[in-house]
């Protein structure tokens, strides 16, 4: 494991933008089935300008980019706070970097930042993994 | 404002069959394309024993009890006004197709900025196997936006 130390970035992961399509399949896919990422007119009347994704649609994508590095059986924490809503249209590009390699639980882990950002280098989701190497 | 007095409530709890297809078209919705979530021999070859639950789908399971989160009929919350603050998982197993998962959740807090035009809302759930085996942990924290 001599390649993973502080600082690097794991691979990161680039999405098509935000389709109402994509959320209406996530909807459906996920049970989540707040009107307000699926009906433009419920989302206009609570005050939004239009629907807007599901955070838990990019904190999957956050997902996708830590298994796609290490298998998922590896990952032993994931988290992260919603600090933009994602809009329609908005193209979300996921990234981590290692911050921290610790030893807990007899196993060696690594602690990595992650975020998503928009395609204004907005932070929409930003939080962090721990991952057994 | 949100009443203090329900935290600590716990929710009914309820079982989950994990259906494969389920599996397979959330796998699409998120765009995932590692054969690893739809492909049973690539799961295997991989070390799986079938084709796991990708990390945030617990919370998928959290919208399948009697009532659609639960959390807003206690509270006597309004769907329009939520936003997800965060959201963690801990993972002490993982869920395959074919298990059967008990969810259990919790209220665990209710607190508020900004002089109260926004309360959040904690819940913690637990995901566990038919086999008594705890899989994953997670906080949930909803945001309340006050007129």
């Amino acid at each position: 494991m001599s390649d993973i130390t502080v600082g690097i970035e794991i691979p990161s992961l680039n999405l098509p933008s935000i389709s109402r399509s994509t959320l209406a399949l996530y909807a459906g896919a996920s049970g989540d089935h707040n009107p307000i990422h699926i009906d433009s007119d419920f989302a206009k009347k609570a005050g939004m300008p239009d629907v807007f994704a599901h955070g838990m649609l990019s904190m999957a994508y956050l997902g996708r980019m830590l298994t796609d590095w290490k298998p998922q059986s590896q990952l032993r924490k994931f988290s992260n706070r919603f600090a933009t809503i994602t809009q329609l249209q908005d193209v979300i590009t996921c990234s981590g970097k290692i911050v921290e390699l610790f030893e807990e639980g007899g196993e060696q882990r690594a602690r990595v930042e992650i975020v998503a950002v928009n395609q204004d280098n907005i932070c929409t989701l930003i939080g962090e993994a721990v991952v057994a190497l | 404002m949100l009443d203090r007095s329900k935290i600590g409530h716990e929710f009914d709890s309820f079982s989950i069959d994990i259906e494969q297809g389920r599996l397979k078209f959330f796998a699409k919705a998120i765009g995932e394309t590692n054969p690893v979530y739809s492909d049973e021999l690539a799961a295997r070859d991989a070390g799986y024993k079938t084709i796991p639950a990708p990390p945030t789908f617990p919370m998928v399971l959290d919208m399948e009890g009697p009532d659609f989160l639960p959390v807003l009929k206690l509270l006597g919350m309004d769907i329009s006004r939520i936003l997800h603050g965060s959201q963690e998982f801990e993972y002490t197993g993982t869920i395959y197709a074919g298990d059967t998962i008990t969810v259990t959740s919790k209220l665990k807090d209710v607190f508020d900025k900004k002089g109260g035009a926004l309360e959040f809302v904690v819940m913690e759930n637990s995901y566990t196997n038919k086999n008594g085996e705890l899989v994953a942990v997670a906080a949930n924290t909803l945001v309340y936006r006050n007129p």
